[in-house]
Parts: C-alpha cells; structure tokens; sequence
C-alpha cells in the first residue's frame, strides 16, 4: 500500500509500485481528469503537477510520487493562478474536443507560476509538448496571455 | 431580451466542463464491477494461426477470461452496412476462424481485473502461424477497378468518366503539365484513444462508446449479436476527436461486448496509441497522376485524373478522390479513372475530407505547374477557367462563392504584391513563397430528427442522437432551437450522445448542422406552434406557464426533390506565405489566409475555430505526417507521437485569417448551411507545396514535404 498526497488530500493505494500515476488516478481513484493519450510521454496530457512542476503522470511510477505533493486538473478551481486559466480558457472558447485541454492547462499553469509575463517563445517552448490535434493552438496562446495579463494586473 | 442566436458568436456551453475535467469521455464512465481488456493482434499479415497458447496467460494474475478462435462463442454476424461502411466486401468476424488478414488483427482477448494485469497476459499468449504470401507493398500492386458501383459517398460517380475527346485535346495542346503526385497513408491521431465500455443486463446491452454515429453502433453490435438494435444503447456525450477515425463500429466493440457476455462483468477496452494505428481505419496512401493541357492565353483545354488508393482483401473501401476534377475548374474535355489496390493491409477509412483533400491536392499542384509554364498567375488562370455550371452533370450551382474567394483572400493577403519569379523573395536568410489552391467540399444533407419539449417552469429540452467530437454541436444546435422557440439560451438545454435520442445521421460528411440543425429547427418550431396555439397567447414564455404539463414535438427532415437539378457544394480558396531555410530545408508555414463561401454560418466563433483546425491540420499532411508502411509483411514501424509527427504548438503560423464569404443559398436545406469542418482542410496542403515551389524552385510532388526532400533537390 503507497500513501499518496493528491490535491491535499492523503489517498492509498493498492497498486504495484511500478503503475504509472496516470492509472491510480484514472481507474483507483476515479479522477479522470488526467487523460491518457500516448502512454509514452509524448502528447502531455496526462500532465499534473508534482511539487509544483509540470510530469507526465503515464510514465511516472506512483510509488515515485509518495510524500510528494500531487495536484491534478480538479484541483485547478481552488488554484490562484490555475482558477484565472481556466477562466481565460472558457472566456476565449479555447477547447475543441477538449480531450488535451486538462494537460494544456497544467502546462500552462506550470508555466505562468514561473514565468510572469512569458513572450511567444517561451510559450512555445514550455507547450510544444502538449499535442492538440483539434489544432486550438492559437487560442491557447491568447488565453495564455490573457491570463498572465490578468495575473499581472491582480498583483499591481 | 434578443433571442436571435443563429449567426452569433455564441460561447460554447460546454467549455468549463472541458476545463475542470469534468467532460466524460468513453473510458471514464464508471462502472461497478468492471473488468479490463486487452486485445492480442497478429504479428503476420496474411495466412492461419497454426497454434495459439494460453495456459500461461489464463494462470497469470488477475486473468478472468482468454479468448481465440478456438473457445469464442460464434457470433452470427448478420448482415450489416451502414452508409460508412464498404459497399463491397465484409467485415473481418472476430475470434471465430484461424485465418490471418492482416497485420495487427485481433486473434486474441484478455480480460483481467486490472488493464496492467490484461496487458501482462496478453503478452503471455505465444502463437505460431502458417504464414502466406502478403501483399503489402503498394509500389508492387497492380491496381484494379473497384467493383462497387458507388465510387464514393453519396454522388454516385462511376470509377471512370469522360466528357469530350481528352487525349486528343491534351496531345493538340501547345502547353501541357504531367505529372505524378503520392501521399502516403496517414492516421487521424485523435488525442483520445478509441474505448469501449460493454455492460449486459440479460440480453439488453449498454455500450460507453467513443463514436460518431450512436445509432449505427447499436444497429452494427446488434447484428454481430443477432439481437434487436433496440436492445442496444449506445452512449457518447463527449468524443475526444475523430476526424473521421469513428464513422465505422470498429473490432474493438465487439471485442468489449464479447468480453462482457463471456465474463459476466462489465468489461473496458481502450486501444493503445500503437494500436490506434491498426485497429482504425486511416487514409489510404494514394498515387495519382494529374495531366493538363492548355492554350497559350490560359484556358484549359484538357483535363487527365488517374488516381488509385490502397484497401483491404476483405473489404472496398473507396474515396470521392477524382470527383472535384470533373467541376471545379472548366474545361471540355475531362477524363478521371479510380483504381483501387488491394493489399492485405486492415481497411482505410474516411479521415477529414476523404478523397477531395487527396485528389484536389494533386489537382492544384498541377494547376499550379500549368501557372508556371503559361508564365501566368496562379489566381488568373482559375479565374479564365472558371466553371458557369457543374459541367460534369450539367447543372447549375446552387451557389459557388468561387470568385469572391479569390478577390477576398487575395487582399487580405496582399496577394498582389507577389513576385511570379521563384527565389525572388527572401527575408534574411530565408527563402520565402506564395502559394494558393481552390477548396471545395460537397453540401451533404441526410435524413435527421430531433424533439422538442417545453416544460412548464420556462426551459426546454431538445435532443437528438447527433455527436460532438469538437465542432461545438452542443452550443450550436443550443442556438439554433433557442432562435427558432424565442426562448434566452440559458433556458434551453440540448442533449445528444445517445440512442435513446431521436435519431441522427453520422456525424461525418460536413451534414451535421444541415440535417440535424434543420431537424432542430423544425422540431422547435413545432412545439413553439402547438404551445401559442393551446394556451391562446402571443408570448411564448407566457404560454409556457399556461401548460399544465410538458409538451413536446418530433420532427424528421428530409432532403427534397424540388432542388436535385443543382450541383451542390462549399467553395474556397487558401493562400499560404512559406519560410524555407535554403541549407537545411525546413519549411515553416507564416501566413494562412482562407476565405470560404459555406453558405449561412450559425456560430462564427465556432466555425472560425474549424477552419484553424483544418488549416493546421492541412500543414500537418503537407509537412510532416506519414504513416510508414513496412513493404514486407504491413507492419508500421512509426506507430506512434515520436515518430509520426503532426503540428505542435510551435508550428503555429503567426497569422491565420479566416474569412467568410456573405453566401445565401435557399436551394440546400432549411437552414442555408453548407458545413465547414471538411472545406477547412482542403487547398491547404496544395497552398503549401505551391508556395514551396515559389519559395524555392523545387517542385516537391510526393507529401510529406519533409527537409530531406529539399535538401536532396539541392
């Protein structure tokens, strides 16, 4: 049994210490939040935070994670920062499909704690992993800026 | 209070479900009980299982049920085609025989307690095989003629047709273009992978499915069963793209419902990214050859289309690949021929603008050859060719925003700055290109129906069995019946995703806000009517207190006879500025311009969002993918994200312009609508190569435009 601390909360598991993250959350815990595109950490949107940073969850052991703070897409609401993406996201009607929107805006979250006011590059840079074939890409970037304009302002 | 939607940039209603991880996908339901599958598949592609062993697998922990050929119950596949599936041929019958078709097929099932512990076992089953000669290379096979009479959906276009005298026009012409254009196969990658979740209650089955067609996949699951399609309910509020990749009810279906009727528990399957590369279809890899022939000032004179595209043993499939030749430029004298190959290879599909963004993408690279050696622009030589009517029927259009198109894009591009010469302009380093192509989808309009119900405490509820994997159905089919009942959105409520809704035809074709947004319109129109007349009022919130109880109206729409003598369809045009680095070979795509005449538009927002999608989606089959197919035995050995590249985030052209041609068209369907979400993808990758060519004075006619490929021309 592994203790895991997910959105704050303590949570067990039973899994083998080897299963990826994304599967205790997904199919133990019943957070399907996290999705599964790729298995192989190529398509970002099994992204969570772990101690702040942005990880593929499919390829992370869960074991790997006890003791660490894990924060998931539902946790996003209660964020300061990930609450103010996830409005700009709505506001600019970002999602298609919306199957790599969770790991978007984890990316983007991850990012915008980091960088205050990050320019076109560094977008590209810290969301080239993230694969949206629904092609959304420039209303991310939009919403991305949106948001770190907003969370600029707040902090004035 | 305004209750005009339709034509707004209504904001989807779904969007904070998508952002919290709230949206539901196929895999995610959640069920009691349930078990995980995981499928076995061929590593031969053509011949018998000679032995299959699973005393291991069935030993290994956690395993409930293994199995093969051997021990499956025998299904009695009825007969069964919905309109996506191949006129011709029949689909592979799962687990009930030994013989092999092709790489990657199912021999195979697992069911464990957890996916780990399905997967472990999966890869404990040992098979031997008597291995037959496959036929998997496509440069080898001959082609033939498809033996179906419908060679694509829908328009009924013989494999071979001909208008004038081709081959004498294209000889006599002083300028002539020929030549061959190959795109390879390629996958739909949606992000979320196919799942199926099957529970059984006695007979009566309730499928968690990720598809486009509800209706079909209860229809389909209930003939491979021999049970009443009534007695199947299928669910798929939210699929995580498609593009095309769930038309069909594919094996892994079945697969889940079998799993589920032998083990007793609800069972999940979901397919791997490796497997989505073989247990879907795809679009087929295709040769073409494009000859014109023209006068010196321009006007075509002749019109060659040969084309062929790789399918099954067991199954034809075939694409509208030549169909767009025989309309959309003029010309007299017009030959097109469709081949088929068939290879032991699982069967293609249609994937975002099945066979136009193929066959137009060799038919503007050509167009664009022919600008050349006339020495004319590219954009003048569609102009002095352009159609007065559907010569290939002889019918005029129901509208063609064509010209506009070409004006509009044009200026907003600034097209007419452009300098004819290739490598005539660079910025630093790199060499920059203008390229554009014409676009064009066929308006589909298939049979829809929806309900309407007014509810006593001033909302609604209206429903129909339709699917939204992106386009926004659920915020514009809100708008729609919210408009049509003068009712405020907020107190209209759409449902879809289900068979216990009224029935819906496939969301696919570019039909959806045609067919099922006219069913919507009528079905609300309907209950608003009944619920004035009853209650005697003017106002419609008013009359909704009146009502005692919730009323409700069904309705089904039809295309009509009265306007078959027009040659219907979406028009466009694409303009596209390039980036070639001149060592390396890389391109980068700038600038995107497209202009669409698409009829009425019932969401900007949302339809804009279609056509960046299909635009970067056009720049992804230009630049970058390709589905490499082993020649010796059918295996793709890039089956997965690293290997077969499609656009990222950083691939994002810096401008991407939409624009829609104002277009009324009274003579398609109730609504006006010509659907957008295929058009968006088509003239985009021929856009790109021309502007390649511009850029660089190498003509690339083999996709994708990849930087060996222009390194090598060097």
């Amino acid at each position: 049994m592994t203790t895991l601390k997910i959105n704050g909360q303590s949570r067990t598991t039973s899994a083998a210490e080897q299963t990826p993250l994304l599967w205790v959350l997904r199919d133990e815990l019943g957070m399907t939040g996290t999705k599964f595109g790729c298995g192989m950490a190529l398509c970002g949107a099994c992204t969570v935070h772990v101690d702040g940073q942005p990880t593929r969850s499919c390829i992370t052991p869960a074991a790997s994670v006890a003791g660490r703070s894990v924060h998931t897409i539902e946790h996003m609401e209660t964020d300061p920062v990930g609450r103010v993406v996830q409005q700009a996201w709505v506001e600019l009607n970002v999602a298609q499909c919306g199957y790599c929107q969770a790991g978007q805006i984890m990316a983007a979250t991850a990012l915008l704690k980091t960088a205050a006011r990050p320019n076109d590059r560094q977008i590209d840079e810290a969301m080239s992993g993230n694969i949206c074939r629904c092609g959304t890409y420039p209303r991310i970037r939009a919403a991305m800026q949106l948001a770190s304009r907003r969370l600029a302002g707040a902090k004035a | 209070m305004s209750t005009t939607f339709i034509g707004q940039p209504v904001s989807r209603v779904d969007g904070r479900q998508k952002v919290t991880g709230r949206a539901t996908y196929a895999a995610e339901f959640q069920t009691a009980n349930l078990a995980h599958a995981a499928v076995v598949r061929s590593t031969i592609a053509r011949g018998r299982i000679a032995s299959i062993e699973t005393a291991v697998a069935r030993r290994s922990a956690g395993v409930i049920s293994v199995l093969t050929h051997r021990d499956a119950p025998r299904l009695p596949y009825r007969p069964h085609k919905g309109a996506v599936d191949p006129a011709v041929g029949e689909r592979l019958h799962l687990l009930q025989d030994d013989r092999v078709n092709h790489q990657g097929q199912p021999i195979a099932l697992v069911v464990a307690q957890t996916l780990e512990q399905a997967q472990h076992a999966a890869a404990l089953v040992r098979v031997t095989y008597a291995v037959e000669t496959a036929v998997t290379d496509i440069s080898r096979t001959e082609p033939v003629l498809p033996t179906q009479e419908k060679a694509d959906q829908g328009a009924g276009v013989p494999p071979e047709t001909q208008r004038g005298d081709p081959d004498r026009a294209f000889a006599a012409a002083p300028v002539k273009v020929d030549h061959s254009y190959v795109i390879p196969r390629e996958n739909h990658n949606p992000l979320e992978m196919h799942a199926t979740i099957a529970a059984w209650e006695g007979d009566r089955l309730t499928l968690w499915d990720k598809t486009q067609w509800v209706s079909n996949v209860a229809e389909e699951i209930a003939a491979v069963f021999g049970i009443a399609s009534q007695n199947v309910r299928v669910v798929s509020p939210f699929v995580g793209g498609a593009f095309g990749s769930a038309l069909r009810a594919w094996p892994h279906v079945t697969l889940a419902a079998l799993g589920a009727r032998v083990t007793g528990r609800p069972v999940k399957l979901m397919l791997s990214r490796r497997e989505m590369y073989y247990g879907v279809g795809y679009r087929p890899h295709t040769v073409q050859r494009v000859a014109l022939g023209a006068s010196r000032d321009g006007q075509l004179q002749a019109i060659l289309h040969d084309g062929y595209q790789e399918t099954s043993s067991y199954e034809e499939y075939s694409e509208a690949l030549l169909n767009a030749t025989r309309f959309l430029h003029s010309c007299a004298n017009v030959t097109t021929r469709h081949r088929i190959a068939r290879l032991n290879v699982h069967t293609p599909t249609y994937m975002r603008a099945p066979g136009e963004v193929s066959g137009t993408f060799a038919l503007e690279c050509a167009m664009d050859e022919l600008s050349v050696a006339l020495g004319m622009d590219p954009v003048a030589l569609r102009l002095g060719n352009e159609p007065e009517r559907d010569e290939s029927k002889n019918q005029p259009f129901s509208s063609r925003a064509t010209r506009e198109a070409y004006r509009l894009a044009a200026e907003r591009f600034g097209w007419s700055r452009r300098n004819p010469a290739s490598r005539s302009m660079r910025d630093g380093r790199w060499l920059i290109g203008w390229g554009m192509a014409t676009a064009t989808y066929p308006m589909n309009f298939a049979p829809a129906s929806a309900r309407a119900r007014l509810l006593p405490d001033g909302t609604a509820e209206v429903s129909s069995a339709s699917s939204d994997m992106g386009p926004g159905t659920w915020t514009s089919m809100t708008q729609v019946a919210a408009e049509t009942l003068g009712l405020p959105i907020e107190r209209v409520k759409f449902m879809l995703g289900d068979t216990r809704l009224p029935k819906a035809p496939v969301h696919g074709g570019s039909m959806t806000m045609a067919s099922v947004g006219s069913a919507v319109q009528a079905a609300c129109r309907k209950v608003r009517q009944d619920a004035l007349a009853r209650t005697n009022v003017a106002d419609i919130t008013e009359a909704m207190r009146r009502l005692e109880r919730s009323i409700e109206a069904t309705e089904e729409v039809h295309p009509d006879k009265q306007n078959e003598g027009y040659s219907k369809h979406a028009f466009g045009a694409v303009f596209v500025e390039v980036a070639v680095d001149p060592d390396l070979g890389e391109t980068r795509v700038r600038r995107i311009v497209g202009a669409y005449g698409a009829g009425r538009v019932v969401n900007p927002k949302l339809a804009r969002s279609q056509c960046i999608g299909g635009m970067i989606g056009g720049i992804g089959m230009a630049l970058m993918e390709h589905a490499v197919v082993d020649a010796r035995n059918g295996r793709v050995p890039n089956a997965n994200f690293a290997e077969y590249a499609v656009p990222v985030h950083a691939d994002t052209p810096a401008a991407m312009d939409v624009i829609f041609v104002p277009e009324e068209d009274t003579r398609i369907n109730p609504l006006g609508v010509k659907g957008l979400g295929e058009i968006a993808m088509v003239g985009v990758a021929p856009a790109i190569l021309n502007a390649i060519y511009h850029a660089t004075g190498k003509r690339i006619r083999e996709l994708p435009a990849t930087p060996d490929k222009l390194i090598r021309q060097a």
